[in-house]
């Protein structure tokens, strides 16, 4: 599994080209082209509305009212913002639910341990934390051992301090499984933090591209930090006066 | 008061009290003056001596009490309402010669059959209109329909089709299972979560696996609402299909003991059809708290 997630890699993880999608006459996703490579974390901004949600539904084959061309790999992953856990079943079971074959108890459970959640594989969901519940739909995503992982605001939900540690654990599960991600957050500091690329959405297509060059693990309080997170709150529309002084 | 030996001297520093144990202790035994300090007393010593459920079964004796004396002061004449003590005796011979356990088991197995029946067809029905939108456009319409009919009409019909046997016994309380559980299991099936169908999808999860992993137990807590209601319905068409035409069953019992005037017998039998429904309603419960200890929301009621 030791995958040099850093290695050139030409053949992408995600081609979409020409992309178009309508609610009802009104185009969210319009002629929107995105490539994401193998293994590279992309982060995906924009304000609520602006279709980065759309993008990931498609992406995830949940919704297929499109016209374009999307090439996605067979096995893919999705963590919700909402944990999604079927309440009626314990958690390893969650974990397991949809996997082929008859898969073992002992597999859910090394997907669980990996997010540190080992202990509570015979827990009712209802047991859970915010944040065990979401480590949980995030073993559940990981235990499919996906080419891309698809995550949808997944810390939005999540208390100030058990985010900061969910956004350590997912940037740790991405460097060793060395899989693509498509993060989608109207977090700013969070995209800098965790992404490769941060790509900005606005009116249906890809209003900014921005490549974080900054070393891991990353100094959210330095300067080079500041001066992308600026940038970007910048392109949408958040004054930072307060930031420069 | 103690205001005449109340401490005048310096007092000591907050630091050296704490680590005086003694001072620290014998300071609330001496409120400081000027300050009317009142106890707060807790509740447990407030709590009445009469224990409560010695109170909540005060109630229900006084009244068997106040019966058995209007009984013999001979106010409450028997042809109009038994003693509570000659209810017992009867009780008692009913249950020693057996034929209140042949009455009670004759009813039981037309419950029985009545209700396994109306689950089939009920649970049927809706999962064909819950799970597929043709099903639905051709059952629900129909099914809505024949449920506003009131079942216990349908009893002069049903002689007519099946006899005076068991059938239509059996058919008047499968009609009435039928409508309730139909009705909960649709509507537990039409509320599942979509966000949760959404992920099932995202796993991987085909149509019948959504059906089985997602739906079905979701719908599970309205099936069980469902079947609640069906089993009150149930004893209530037992008790409306045994009037009719019965020569065996608690209802055929009461419709012989109303000939001969037996007020005795017909209340026994009340007793006891309300002690198959609060037995029915235990087995039910019992079933939730088994199918349904994933619930966030259940207590345990």
């Amino acid at each position: 599994m030791a995958t040099d997630v850093h290695r050139p890699v030409t053949a992408p993880a995600v081609h979409v080209a020409g992309l178009t999608r309508s609610f009802d006459g009104r185009a969210v996703l319009d002629d929107l082209h995105v490539d994401i490579r193998q293994g590279e974390f992309v982060a995906l901004l924009g304000r609520s509305g602006c279709g980065k949600s759309t993008l990931l539904r498609i992406l995830a084959g949940l919704d297929r009212d499109i016209e374009g061309t999307v090439l996605v790999p067979r096995r893919r992953a999705v963590a919700f913002q909402a944990p999604r856990l079927m309440p009626w079943k314990r958690v390893w079971r969650n974990v397991l639910l949809g996997l082929p074959g008859k898969p073992e108890r002992a597999v859910a459970e090394r997907a669980l341990d990996e997010v540190g959640l080992g202990h509570r594989a015979a827990a009712w969901p209802k047991t859970l934390s915010g944040g065990e519940a979401q480590r949980a739909s995030l073993a559940r995503a990981l235990v499919r051992e996906p080419d891309l992982l698809l995550l949808d605001e997944p810390f939005g939900a999540l208390d100030a301090l058990t985010r900061i540690n969910a956004q350590r654990l997912v940037g740790e599960l991405w460097q060793r499984r060395g899989c693509a991600v498509l993060l989608v957050t109207h977090d700013v500091e969070e995209a800098v933090l965790l992404a490769d690329r941060v790509l900005v959405m606005d009116g249906g297509v890809i209003a900014l591209e921005q490549r974080i060059d900054l070393d891991r693990p990353r100094d959210i309080t330095g300067p080079r930090f500041a001066e992308l997170r600026a940038k970007l709150l910048e392109r949408l529309g958040v004054s930072t006066t307060t930031e420069a002084s | 008061m103690t205001i005449g030996h109340a401490p005048l001297g310096p007092p000591e520093p907050d630091t050296t009290e704490t680590s005086k144990p003694g001072a620290a202790t014998a300071d609330p035994a001496e409120p400081s003056p000027g300050l009317g300090l009142h106890p707060v007393v807790p509740a447990s010593t407030r709590r009445a001596r009469v224990p409560r459920w010695l109170r909540r079964t005060a109630g229900p004796v006084l009244l068997l009490a106040l019966w058995q004396l209007l009984s013999i002061t001979g106010v409450l004449t028997s042809d109009v309402l038994a003693s509570p003590g000659r209810i017992a005796r009867i009780g008692g011979d009913l249950v020693a010669d057996g034929s209140l356990a042949s009455a009670m088991g004759a009813s039981l197995q037309r419950v029985a059959a009545g209700l396994l029946l109306g689950t089939l067809i009920g649970t049927g029905l809706a999962l064909v209109s819950g799970l597929f939108r043709v099903g639905e456009d051709l059952v629900d319409a129909p099914v809505q329909m024949l449920r506003t009919v009131p079942f216990v009409g349908l009893i002069p019909l049903f002689i007519i089709w099946f006899g005076i046997g068991e059938a239509p016994k059996v058919a008047i309380i499968t009609l009435g299972v039928t409508f309730p559980l139909y009705l909960n299991v649709y509507a537990g099936i039409r509320g599942v979560d979509a966000q949760l169908i959404e992920a099932g999808e995202s796993l991987g999860l085909s149509r019948w696996g959504l059906v089985r992993h997602v739906v079905l137990p979701g719908a599970l807590p309205g099936a069980l609402t469902g079947l609640r209601y069906s089993l009150g319905i149930a004893w209530l068409a037992l008790v409306f299909a045994e009037q009719v035409n019965a020569d065996s069953g608690i209802g055929f019992l009461m419709v012989q003991a109303r000939d001969f005037l037996r007020t005795d017998v017909i209340v026994v039998c009340l007793i006891v059809y309300a002690f198959l429904g609060l037995l029915a309603d235990f087995v039910v419960r019992s079933l939730e708290r088994l199918l349904l200890q994933w619930r966030p929301t259940f207590t345990g009621r």
